[in-house]
């Protein structure tokens, strides 16, 4: 099961980084807002590398393949496949 | 150019399956203020757009919005699995299973399939920002009704993510709209159509 609390924690790390992106497209001089973008990015980029060389690539054509043996790129499950998401019921507007 | 990510933008685990609730969910991914419709609208408009926010704006949010279009097909494939014949009857799901069985296609939950009408695409940088607010009230909206009439908390809480994205979204509209209006109210020494220059 490809789902567990590193990826969660991606999940976070990758929409702020993505709603900062939309505020800074509007908002481009405002420095701190930067700021946080790079802090953002930078924890998520090292801990997109983790999650990879765990549990396989995340990115097609820009994904390191860690397995030599196998093309992880394809195995199961698949975003949209229940194993590979948790429910947050309850917790989305926290 | 894009690039897959295998994640999707807000997870998604339904537990119980629904007939009724896979119906209604096609709304918001064929439909004519859905998520594939918001994403080709803004896809397209940003090849005439002026200024680098707004372009970028539109850039952005399209992409976005294609991340939702897979995350709306999520929902109604999750809730499909696991029905039974009398639930599919009963439910009125039984004229889209006639022809899609349980893929995903692009439909209305009326049952319309989706169409390039439901949006537009104008050449015109302050009609076409004008409308991409009004489509992510009207997804705003859509959201509401759907959420009035769920009640399963795994399917409530990717709503309430999407919802609260279009009210984002609005707000990012409406400043490139301000940027994309100064613009265009400044003074050009040339005759040429404004929105033709690629600032």
């Amino acid at each position: 099961m490809i789902q567990n609390d590193m990826l969660t924690k991606l999940m976070e790390l990758d929409f702020i980084s993505l709603d900062l992106g939309l505020f800074l497209n509007t908002h481009p001089d405002n420095t701190e807002a930067i700021d946080t973008y790079n802090q953002v990015i930078t924890a998520a980029d090292t801990l997109r590398l983790k999650f990879e060389e765990a549990y396989g690539p995340l990115c097609s054509f820009r994904s390191f393949a860690a397995d030599t043996k196998q093309w992880a790129w394809i195995n199961n499950p698949w975003p949209w496949q229940k194993e590979a998401n948790i429910s947050l019921a309850g917790k989305e507007c926290l | 150019m894009w690039i897959y990510e295998k994640k999707l933008e807000f997870p998604i685990n339904i537990r119980k399956p629904s007939a009724r609730l896979a119906k209604i969910m096609l709304e918001q991914y064929g439909g004519p203020d859905g998520e594939l419709g918001a994403s080709l609208r803004y896809l397209s408009q940003k090849f005439t757009m002026v200024t680098p926010e707004a372009k970028a704006t539109l850039n952005d949010i399209a992409t976005e919005e294609f991340a939702h279009a897979e995350m709306m097909a999520t929902i109604f494939h999750q809730l499909t699995q696991g029905l039974t014949k009398d639930e599919i009857i009963n439910s009125g799901l039984d004229v889209y299973y006639v022809n899609h069985g349980l893929g995903v296609y692009p439909v209305s939950a009326a049952g319309v399939p989706f169409s390039a009408c439901a949006f537009q695409s104008k050449g015109d940088p302050i009609t076409d920002l004008y409308e991409d607010m009004a489509a992510e009230q009207k997804a705003r909206s859509t959201y509401e009704y759907l959420i009035d009439l769920t009640e399963d908390p795994d399917v409530l809480a990717p709503l309430r993510f999407l919802r609260e994205r279009e009210v984002v979204h609005f707000q990012r509209f409406g400043e490139a709209l301000d940027i994309a209006r100064d613009y265009m109210n400044q003074q050009h020494y040339f005759f040429m159509n404004k929105f033709g220059c690629d600032d």
